[in-house]
């Protein structure tokens, strides 16, 4: 009876490792290949049979990115847009999600509604008018159209998730600073927000990630090639004369470097912070 | 006397949330509303912004789309690739949800093998495009695979055939998408209490009756506001259509984002496009007020 429940707890874990690995091959192995490719020289990309590990393994794809001033704007532009969204999105939702969760007023409940609904606003509805908009605020091909367009898409979601993390929080902290006779603001900034850094993070990753990551209204409202992001970037790489594979696949790999490190830094506040939402008891 | 000293401070009170919430009606106002306000006006002019003067041209833009063959060609390929990723993004998602909360396994790899599931997460969509594209090239590995198996007998062009090309693009879309489900899906599977595992089992309930019965129910909150989220997120993506098919060959992957990207940036029919993209605002605000109404009811 034992030895029965046993092997049946032998074959099922059997079981569970054979799918495991199935799994990792099929979300591991595009990637891995990936990484792979951008050591080889071009020549070698559709080499039959197959090369996993090339005898001419270079990192010449990597330095012929980094040593092209042009490639290397790319990723200053990205850095510099997605970091402006990120600290700008944080301040403004820090505002509205304290005004959310701490004040009662008249408009509360349809701003609240319009704020959520707003997120499914198709970026394709807004790309037409935002043409014309942008050029008439004289922002086209500059960082701000980008910085402020982003913005739109990032601070719902930020709004959201902050207001859910400050009401977690007890009132009776930022009030014990007003009794104190500190400002509002004092309470916010100097007693909400450092306590809320766990929810920050998370939702700043997640601002981040959308602004590096966003590719429509950079490829509309920018247009000198020194003005582009690296989604774009990479694109323009497959456009030139012959696809430079392996470079597109260095590249690939440095554009998807600040996502990976970052989530794998604050893996913890990210899964946490991403299922605050959905998990509701 | 008391009532005319405080009432400022009243009028201060009740100003105070909108001080906070400036920056973000502000921003909302400008780069929402009005666009919004501008895309529908559009629809309802002939030729905008192409044209210097234009004119009212009433429901014209709509009837046209609306009776435009390659409307519906896009409104169905839409469909099937919103559908097809959806499912698979659950089922897929919930099955190695499912694998990363086992017991069976020592927590350190659980951790490793969750960090390798996640990874499609991390690459931009431009990025999947280019990946892909190199993977399913008639030359690429992926065909290489399916010839030594014997499953295919000769090169396929995955991305470049009309018969294949839609089907492609779901499978690369599915495989990017299904680490958002199953993030949660494992955070909703951890907050299942053992209890009702341990009591199923003392009732006699199998492997599969505790799936049906437990599993399933309790997660059925997440799951249905995830597929709501996920509808809504597939049906307008256009990076990944854009960059490994650009909506070819022939229209075969032509869907509504990249249907009203060509009206307005190749064809530079503006008003056409903005009546197209109210369309599709109107199938996006549905699937919102689908997903608030669930919300609210969980609540």
């Amino acid at each position: 009876m034992n030895s029965k429940k046993g092997n049946r707890r032998i074959i099922s874990t059997f079981f569970v490792v054979v799918l495991l690995m199935i799994g990792a091959i099929y979300a591991g192995f595009p990637v891995l290949w990936m990484l792979l490719s951008s050591f080889k020289p071009n020549t070698e990309i559709f080499a039959f049979p197959p090369k996993f590990l090339s005898d001419n393994f270079s990192f010449s794809a990597y330095k012929s990115i980094l040593s092209d001033p042009v490639k290397v704007r790319f990723f200053i532009n990205s850095y510099l847009v997605s970091s402006a969204v990120t600290l700008f999105t944080l301040f403004v939702s820090i505002l509205a999600a304290y005004c959310f969760s701490r004040f009662d007023f008249k408009l509360k409940k349809p701003l609240n509604m319009l704020i959520i609904s707003v997120q499914a606003v198709p970026p394709i509805t807004l790309l037409i008018p935002y043409f014309g908009l942008i050029v008439t605020l004289k922002l086209f091909n500059t960082y701000w159209a980008l910085i402020l367009t982003y913005m739109v898409f990032t601070l719902p979601y930020a709004i959201i998730m902050l207001t859910g993390y400050f009401n977690t929080l007890p009132a009776e902290l930022d009030e014990a600073v007003m009794i104190d006779g500190g400002s509002r603001f004092r309470a916010l900034w100097n007693v909400l927000v450092p306590i809320s850094i766990p929810g920050l993070i998370s939702v700043g990753m997640y601002t981040f990630m959308q602004a590096w990551n966003e590719y429509l209204f950079a490829l509309t409202l920018t247009k000198t090639i020194d003005m582009r992001t690296v989604p774009i970037g990479i694109q323009q790489l497959m456009g030139q004369h012959s696809y430079e594979w392996n470079e597109m696949m260095a590249m690939s790999i440095l554009g998807c470097l600040p996502v990976l490190l970052l989530f794998l830094f604050f893996q913890r506040y990210f899964l946490e912070g991403m299922t605050a939402g959905s998990v509701k008891s | 006397m008391s009532i005319l000293k405080s009432s400022p401070n009243i009028f201060r009170k009740r100003l105070l949330p909108y001080f906070y919430l400036s920056p973000t009606i502000l921003l909302m106002l400008i780069l929402m509303l009005l666009p919004i306000v501008m895309v529908i006006g559009y629809s309802f002019m002939d030729n905008v912004i192409m044209n210097k003067d234009p004119q009212f041209a009433g429901i014209d833009n709509y009837l046209e789309i609306l009776t435009d063959k390659n409307f519906h060609q896009s409104v169905k390929n839409t469909f099937l690739f919103t559908v097809a990723s959806v499912i698979f993004h659950m089922i897929i998602g919930l099955t190695f949800a499912m694998l990363l909360n086992t017991k069976r396994i020592h927590p350190s790899i659980r951790s490793l093998f969750r960090v390798i599931y996640v990874l499609p997460w991390v690459f931009t969509a431009a990025i999947i495009a280019i990946l892909w594209r190199l993977l399913l090239n008639p030359n690429g590995i992926i065909n290489y695979f399916l010839e030594q198996l014997g499953i295919i007998s000769q090169k396929i062009e995955w991305l470049g055939s009309r018969n294949t090309a839609l089907y492609a693009l779901i499978f690369i879309n599915i495989w990017s998408g299904y680490p958002f489900y199953m993030v949660s899906l494992l955070a909703g599977l951890q907050g299942i209490s053992v209890d009702l595992y341990e009591a199923a089992e003392v009732d006699g309930a199998n492997p599969v009756q505790r799936f049906v019965y437990i599993t399933i129910p309790q997660l059925k909150p997440i799951i249905v506001s995830m597929a709501m989220l996920d509808c809504i997120w597939t049906m307008q993506q256009f990076t990944l259509v854009w960059m490994t098919t650009g909506g070819g060959p022939i229209r075969a992957t032509e869907m509504l984002s990249t249907y009203t990207y060509k009206l307005a940036f190749s064809k530079y029919q503006f008003s056409l496009a903005s009546a197209s993209a109210v369309i599709i605002l109107l199938f996006s605000m549905l699937l919102a007020f689908v997903y608030v109404r669930t919300q609210k009811a969980r609540d």
